[in-house]
């Protein structure tokens, strides 16, 4: 036995795993090509992108390939300092975004809660099926069904012409002042349903006996929802509140440019459409690439950011 | 049970409250869509006097007719149908045999490959360095760009994955002894019981090719190759301009144009609409599996 191990073990060990190896990669050749074929995917449609984003340093010329572009160092940060236009763009980014936390992010919560306390499970489900159907119709749709509304004959203007509010039609989508707002309410209008289901879930899955126990000791339905079914569903709102936060660099692209015209430009372009704007339409593709690679990396601190504060504050964290 | 629960004044009182509120919500989501719909129903000169609310005042299908009529708007239709299938089918299929291989976990290098996956949820090149690659791969002006740049998604393998480690493994050992090779056993045994998660992950992926204007507006230049939804999306934002600008004095209002507008709306939401209610399980499972994940 003994002395049968120490006369083949050393020699034949690597080399019959490797074989081991070899055999086991021919028997999984199969698997090997069907994961490879992915990977390969991956490389050319998120690695090449990420290689791309060296042309934020250099004077990328569309003509010629990336590599033979001349490097300018840190010229198109510099750049986005002095840029003019980046102060309103930045300040409607950020606007829009503290105005969507601030009014859009608790709605859901408050649906969900109030949804919940409905007795019917039939009515129930029908509230929630037809809540969640605008956030699968298209920014486009929703952009032509906006335009109608808010059209100079359209019912917004009747009402508001009906109730004496107004004088004469306002051409809602031309005023630079109603251009947050607009965005704000289309934007709970489209996913106020959606979002709530996460919620919903979070409550469904409160232990009943929770409930008997608050009934019993003689709460009511607003003690029961405020001190029962909002801490127990804590955890699932702050980490939708962190995802909230480091989001609030990214605004809504395809609603701005459905819902963005030259006339409500100064209240309206955010830094997303910008660096489209910018790199495609104006093809200064190594300038955009640079404010976009510069959004990026604050949004990623921001995420850091949140996630660190919700975990020390209360206990729940992303990562 | 029953006595326990005797309700209240108050306790009724905010049960009624809370049923009005949700009737309110109701009504704020589904009218909007009712409003257009009526709209388009309506015969276009008239329509542009407003006042059309709850039914249509002079009843009207010349704006679905004009519609159909349109040639442009039939190819852009018939771009999106064909984009939503084959960018669906190629989708789900594809991204689910990456999942199953990945998801044996002696697979030789699957670890490497799984964080090759998960560094693409973290990082990505944005849209300059996108647009430049598509243009670099020839995709320009070509139909497969709505249908190759889709074709995977890391994020949903990880749904798929999820779900085929739940397969026991007596179902591909029993097609391995009778000598069927892994994609065999993929296509002929995992596929078909993987019914519920393909439906929702089609579903997803039906909805954002059939909804997406992005890719036909920047790679795409050829009108006959334009999906509704671009074309949508250049009306809609020509005529809001238009109709602004007719408002300063400048432009002549086209009422037809609006009418038309509304009609083509109304067709390509009535897919999603119509399929919606048979639908809506596997949105909420999605969402989910998505949540858990996620």
């Amino acid at each position: 036995m003994e002395s049968n191990s120490s006369i083949h073990a050393p020699s034949s060990f690597p080399k019959k795993r490797g074989n081991k190896l070899l055999r086991k990669l021919v028997n999984q050749r199969y698997l090997q090509a069907m994961a490879l074929l992915g990977v390969a995917w991956m490389v050319i449609f998120n690695y090449i992108p990420i290689y791309g984003i060296i042309i934020a340093f250099k004077e990328f010329n569309i003509i010629k390939p990336i590599s033979e572009a001349p490097w300018v160092g840190m010229d198109h940060f510099k750049a986005f300092l002095e840029d003019d236009n980046l102060k309103y763009v930045i300040r409607n980014t950020l606007g829009m975004s503290f105005l969507k936390l601030l009014i859009g992010f608790p709605l859901p919560i408050l649906f969900a809660l109030f949804l919940n306390e409905i007795r019917s499970i039939r009515f129930k489900r029908s509230i929630q099926t037809i809540s969640y159907l605008p956030h699968f119709l298209s920014w486009v749709i929703l952009g032509g069904i906006m335009t109608t509304w808010l059209a100079d004959v359209g019912i917004i203007n009747d009402v508001l012409l009906w109730l004496h509010i107004i004088n004469e039609p306002i051409v809602f989508l031309a005023e630079p002042s109603y251009f947050w707002g607009l965005a704000i309410i289309s934007d709970i209008w489209k996913e106020l349903g959606w979002s709530a289901i996460i919620y919903l879930a979070a409550i469904a899955g409160i232990s009943p006996e929770l409930y008997e126990a608050a009934t019993i000791d003689g709460a009511g339905r607003f003690q029961k929802m405020f001190y029962l079914t909002l801490p127990s569903i804590k955890g699932t709102i702050s980490i939708l509140f962190i995802l909230a936060v480091s989001g609030v660099l990214n605004s809504n692209f395809d609603q701005i440019m459905v819902l963005k015209n030259q006339l409500n430009e100064s209240t309206s372009n955010v830094i997303d459409v910008y660096v489209y704007q910018v790199g495609l339409q104006q093809a200064r593709y190594s300038y955009s690439t640079a404010v976009g690679l510069i959004k990026s990396i604050i949004a990623l601190i921001l995420l850091l950011t949140a996630n660190f504060v919700s975990k020390r504050l209360n206990n729940t964290s992303l990562f | 049970m029953f006595s326990l629960k005797r309700k209240t004044y108050g306790e009724r009182a905010f049960d009624f409250i809370n049923i009005l509120l949700m009737l309110f919500v109701c009504f704020a989501t589904l009218y909007p869509i009712w409003y257009v719909l009526v709209n388009s129903l309506n015969e276009g000169t008239d329509a542009m006097r407003g006042g059309i609310y709850w039914w249509p005042r002079q009843f009207s299908f010349g704006n679905y007719k004009a519609v159909f009529d349109n040639s442009g708007i039939m190819t852009a239709m018939g771009v999106t149908i064909a984009k939503t299938l084959i960018g669906t089918i190629t989708h789900v299929l594809f991204t689910a045999m990456v999942a199953y291989a990945l998801s044996h976990k002696d697979l030789i290098g699957g670890r490497i490959y799984l964080l090759i996956g998960t560094m693409t949820l973290f990082f990505s090149g944005g849209l300059i360095p996108s647009f430049l690659l598509i243009r670099d791969l020839g995709l320009f002006d070509s139909f497969w760009v709505y249908i190759i740049p889709a074709m995977f998604s890391f994020f949903n393998l990880i749904i798929f994955m999820t779900f085929f480690r739940e397969i026991p493994d007596a179902l591909e050992e029993a097609a391995k002894i009778d000598g069927a090779n892994d994609f065999v056993i993929f296509v002929k045994i995992v596929l078909p019981v993987s019914m519920p998660v393909l439906a929702t992950i089609a579903l997803f992926q039906g909805v954002f090719q059939w909804n997406d204007y992005f890719a036909g507006m920047i790679f795409i230049n050829n009108p006959d190759l334009q999906p509704i939804q671009t074309y949508l999306y250049r009306i809609i934002a020509q005529s809001s301009s238009n109709q602004m600008a007719a408002d300063a004095g400048i432009v002549n209002k086209t009422v037809t144009s609006q009418s038309i507008k509304l009609a083509t709306m109304v067709i390509t939401t009535m897919p999603i609409v119509a399929a919606y209610p048979f639908l809506q399980k596997y949105f909420v499972q999605g969402m989910m599996i998505g949540s858990v994940k996620g």
